[in-house]
């Protein structure tokens, strides 16, 4: 079974500026593909690309394994949703749903039924004869995919569908993307720039910055193992801890010294003994490091330090202390009793340390 | 095929305006430009023999006379429809019960064809039986208003005319001007118990400079090209008195068949033109790019 | 704008304050006023002395209403008058006129909104330069194209016809349409014609289906716009056209300045009123946008 998208060596310049240097992904069919990165990575002219919204330099896209390298929008077989929606103002609901097949030159009998079937589906049944200005934003966004789903395509296409909405709405609508997903089955290719909803929506991430895939991976694999320290500090929220620590071999293991103001360095020894250069930024997220005793592994280590910040946010606890010169966040129980200024035991699980060269930002491990 | 005609049908429609702009604009231009370097006379001659019908137009009286009623009756019309636009402005700005109606009476001149004012204002004006002779008529028996037959004060009776018709568009103009200046630093200013008038003189209208320059702009312009107006009023008269560029041009061009002199002097009024328009236009065009 | 003389003293002060505060109320109504009959008094007089007759408008006063009103002058001004070698008033010219501005208007209207639509939405390289160039053609001297513009129409065989006059007014007039619709579409977000281009439609499809019906405001204004300029015109009208094609401002301008016979000022005025009447009505009616058309070039730059 072929790929439902293939983007093969895909270059995009913009006069002489390069705005998408050699990207490479494909992805199966019923596959969530998030495209994530700062403003300005390139994610939605690279979405436009597939869209065939903008010509590209160099390269090829596949859908549904054929080359529309050259075919314009329509015949892609694509749909695509976008920030402001763009719902036509003039047209009612209905209208607007069924603009496309009119162009087609769909008969009207089959118009209604596919518009009534999607009406259905999304529950814009009483909103067929608005305008959409008469529509709140959640109602907008469900014709907009209302409007997609009609055209019955191989791949749904999304520019930041979620931007322009308000903090509680934004998670209901992450909420009906993702169940539509499921019940559809469909291929989707969503562009955000919130690193959460990417976690929460894709079965595949690709995270770009300057136009570059940084990484491409599941959930899991770029929150645990993040390719470079932009992978490592973008994803996962709050970021990831990154300590600049000084590495020498000890034996079968190898010592980390982490120095401290005022205070004795620290010190932490990896039994697992990776090679390691003698500068090394260690990479640890905030809910691998505990109050000692309240985790437990193979890989544990416990020291004290001293506690800067207690901000208490509930169900958890975040703890600041200064390590290397860097405030790192630990993710305490909510009982804790660290107070700021005093010393505290915490367990550090190195088992899930990520480390990275400073100069390069790659990981090395 | 279909593909390559839709990425260049933009293309191909804007296409006919702009050749229609490049010929009959700029093609235009070169060629009166043209015409003015040669000895035309009722037909156009194109061999260019230099610039001596710039010479004749500059040694010839009547151009003196055009090009100074030009500046006279530029700067007053400019300044007058200024002052007086944005004192209505000021005015109706003060949440006036009235507003619409008075607003529709100050704008309609506008409406009217220059040749419509011209007509009115010369009846108006009219030394047996117009204002002279109602002032007259209520007991100032000595009282003179014959501007529009004198040939030292007609050029002002243009100026009367011109100002009735465009006031009412400056005023337009500074009032949505004034409206548009942010209600927040109005109210921290009276809040801060600085006086009305300060707030319009120190706040308000430095604010509005790029209106000003565009009611500037608009009127230089209807200045420059004032021709229906004076033809209308005085039809130029007494003699040459009130001649402008515009009326010159076309009275040798199509009276007296100097189409040489015409060119020439067409040359000069879009050169005049240019000199005010093009520092405008180039830098709005360039802070929008920005 | 808040009322300024509002006081915020609560003191002994707030009488006096309030006496001024009225006080300056009424010295603006009144100027607002004086200012109001400066602009209605020739209107005044026009109508006026458009009902009198010869006799009282020579042995009366240029301001008192007429004694006896008499339509005379009207009829005279509409089928009598004489523009030269004619005495057939104002009635073949107002025609002429008609025949005119109405198609120039069009033809002007739609070319700007399809250029405005273009520069605004279907971005190329060169389009501002395009769009700039032509914004210029809009201030030029209109002298320094009647010449050529004469001899072209002579070649096409259009002097001194209407179709040459509609020819010349819809040529200058793009400019400005253009400039309108522009400005009006570029506030129109750009995702649409994306949206439109996924469902399929193509450069006139979108610009039918999705942009005419929402520019109803700006095509009211660029119609009203033209059709007072057109109809106004007295240039190109008294260059380009002859004795039979002239419009009504020509044939005004001829009532008004024969040098043949008595001058009649009522028929003058009536002839003016007459032409002045399609504009005047099309102010009264639809005139904020006509203001909005006036302002709208000017304040945005």
């Amino acid at each position: 079974m072929s790929p439902i998208l293939e983007v093969k060596n895909l270059v995009k310049n913009y006069g002489a500026v390069e705005i998408l240097k050699n990207i490479n992904v494909s992805i199966e069919s019923g596959d969530f593909l998030v495209l994530v990165g700062p403003s300005g990575c390139g994610k939605s002219t690279l979405l436009n690309c597939i869209a065939g919204l903008e010509p590209i330099t160099g390269g090829e896209i596949h859908i549904g394994g054929r080359n529309m390298t050259d075919v314009s929008p329509k015949d892609r077989d694509i749909a695509m949703v976008f920030q402001s929606y763009a719902l036509y103002p003039t047209m009612t609901v209905a209208k607007n749903i069924t603009f496309g097949m009119k162009v087609r030159g769909v008969d009207k009998m089959t118009q209604a039924a596919k518009l009534a079937e999607v009406a259905k589906q999304l529950q814009i049944e009483p909103l067929l004869n608005r305008r959409p200005g008469q529509l709140s934003g959640g109602q907008r966004q469900r014709v907009a995919m209302g409007r997609a789903l009609v055209r019955d395509p191989k791949l749904f296409l999304f520019d930041e569908p979620l931007s322009n909405i308000d903090a509680k709405l934004r998670v209901e609508m992450r909420t009906e993307i993702k169940r539509l997903h499921h019940d559809l089955g469909a291929s989707m290719v969503y562009v955000t720039h919130d690193q959460i909803e990417a976690m929460t929506l894709a079965t595949k991430i690709v995270v770009l910055k300057g136009g570059v895939i940084q990484q491409i991976g599941t959930p899991a694999e770029i929150y645990n193992r993040p390719e470079n320290l932009f992978v490592a500090d973008f994803m996962g929220s709050p970021a990831m801890n990154l300590i600049p620590a000084k590495a020498r071999k000890n034996g079968a293991g190898t010592k980390l010294e982490i120095a401290r103001e005022n205070e004795v360095p620290l010190i932490f020894t990896d039994t697992a003994g990776p090679d390691l250069p003698d500068d090394v930024i260690l990479g640890l997220r905030p809910e691998d490091i505990a109050e000692a005793g309240f985790r437990a592994g193979q890989h544990v280590q416990t020291a004290e330090c001293l506690v800067d910040i207690v901000e208490p946010a509930g169900a958890d606890t975040f703890v600041v202390v200064r390590l290397g010169g860097k405030e790192v966040t630990a993710r305490l129980h909510a009982e804790t009793q660290a107070k700021p200024g005093k010393p505290l035991q915490f367990a550090f699980d190195l088992g899930k340390v990520s480390y990275f060269a400073p100069e390069t930002g790659q990981r090395l491990n | 095929m279909s593909e390559w005609l839709e990425r260049h049908v933009p293309k191909m429609v804007l296409a006919p305006s702009f050749i229609a702009i490049l010929l009959f604009v700029y093609g235009f231009i070169v060629w009166t430009g043209w015409v003015s370097l040669t000895r035309s006379r009722l037909l156009p001659k194109y061999d260019i023999v230099g610039f001596i019908q710039y010479d004749r137009l500059f040694d010839s009286p009547r151009w003196d006379t055009a090009m100074n009623n030009l500046f006279i009756f530029g700067a007053l019309f400019i300044v007058i429809s200024m002052a007086l636009g944005l004192l209505l402005a000021i005015l109706l700005d003060q949440k006036v019960r009235t507003e619409g109606v008075l607003r529709t009476i100050y704008l309609y001149p506008m409406a009217l064809s220059l040749i419509v004012t011209g007509t009115a204002w010369k009846w108006i004006l009219n030394p047996g039986l117009g204002i002279e002779s109602v002032i007259r008529g209520w007991g100032f028996e000595s009282f003179r208003f014959d501007w529009l037959v004198n040939p030292d004060f007609a050029i002002y009776t243009v100026v009367i005319a011109g100002v009735w018709q465009a006031s009412g568009f400056v005023m337009a103009l500074f009032l949505a001007g004034l409206r548009s200046v942010d209600e927040e630093i109005i109210k921290a200013a009276q809040v801060d118990g600085i006086p009305t008038v300060r707030i319009y003189s120190a706040i308000i209208i430095p604010s509005m400079a790029p209106i000003f320059l565009s009611a500037f702009i608009v009127l230089a312009h209807l200045a420059i090209k004032s021709f229906d107006l004076v033809i209308a009023l005085t039809g130029g008269g007494p003699g040459y008195a009130t001649d402008l560029p515009a009326t010159y041009m076309y009275a040798l061009a199509f009276s007296r068949g100097d189409i040489g002199q015409a060119a020439s002097s067409a040359m000069v009024m879009m050169m005049v033109v240019f000199a005010i328009v093009v520092p405008y236009l180039y830098s709005e065009l360039r802070a929008k790019n920005v | 704008m808040s009322d300024f003389a509002a006081s915020t003293d609560p003191t002994s002060l707030t009488k006096q304050s309030n006496f001024s505060r009225i006080a300056l109320r009424w010295l603006l109504y009144v100027l607002l006023g004086v200012f109001a009959l400066y602009y209605l008094m020739p209107l005044f007089v026009m109508v006026t002395t458009s009902l009198k007759s010869l006799e009282e408008i020579r042995t009366g006063s240029l301001v008192s209403l007429p004694r006896e009103i008499t339509f005379d002058a009207w009829a005279t001004a509409w089928s009598g008058a004489c523009t030269g070698i004619q005495c057939e008033g104002l009635k073949p010219f107002f025609w002429n006129s008609i025949q005119l501005a109405v198609p120039a208007v069009i033809l002007s209207t739609l070319f700007g909104a399809l250029n405005g639509y273009v520069i605004a939405q279907w971005q190329f390289r060169g389009a501002n330069l395009i769009f700039s160039l032509m914004l210029f053609g809009c201030f030029i001297p209109f002298q320094v194209v009647l010449l050529p513009m004469a001899r072209v129409l002579g070649i096409m065989g259009l002097a001194g016809t209407i179709p040459g006059l509609i020819f010349v007014h819809v040529i200058y007039g793009i400019g400005f349409t253009t400039l309108f619709f522009r400005n009006y579409y570029v506030t129109v977000p750009h995702e649409l014609v994306k949206a439109a281009k996924v469902d399929g439609a193509g450069f006139f499809r979108t610009f039918w289906s999705i942009f005419m019906p929402l520019s109803l405001p700006i095509i009211v204004v660029t119609v009203i716009w033209q059709f007072t300029q057109i109809w106004n015109d007295f240039l190109f009208g008294v260059s380009f056209s002859q004795a039979g094609t002239q419009p009504v401002t020509v044939a005004l301008n001829n009532i008004v300045n024969s040098t043949t016979g008595v001058k009649e000022y009522n028929v003058d005025m009536a002839a003016a009123i007459i032409a002045a009447l399609p504009t005047l009505f099309v102010y009264v009616v639809a005139g904020k946008y006509f203001i909005r058309g006036l302002t709208a070039g000017s304040v945005k730059g």
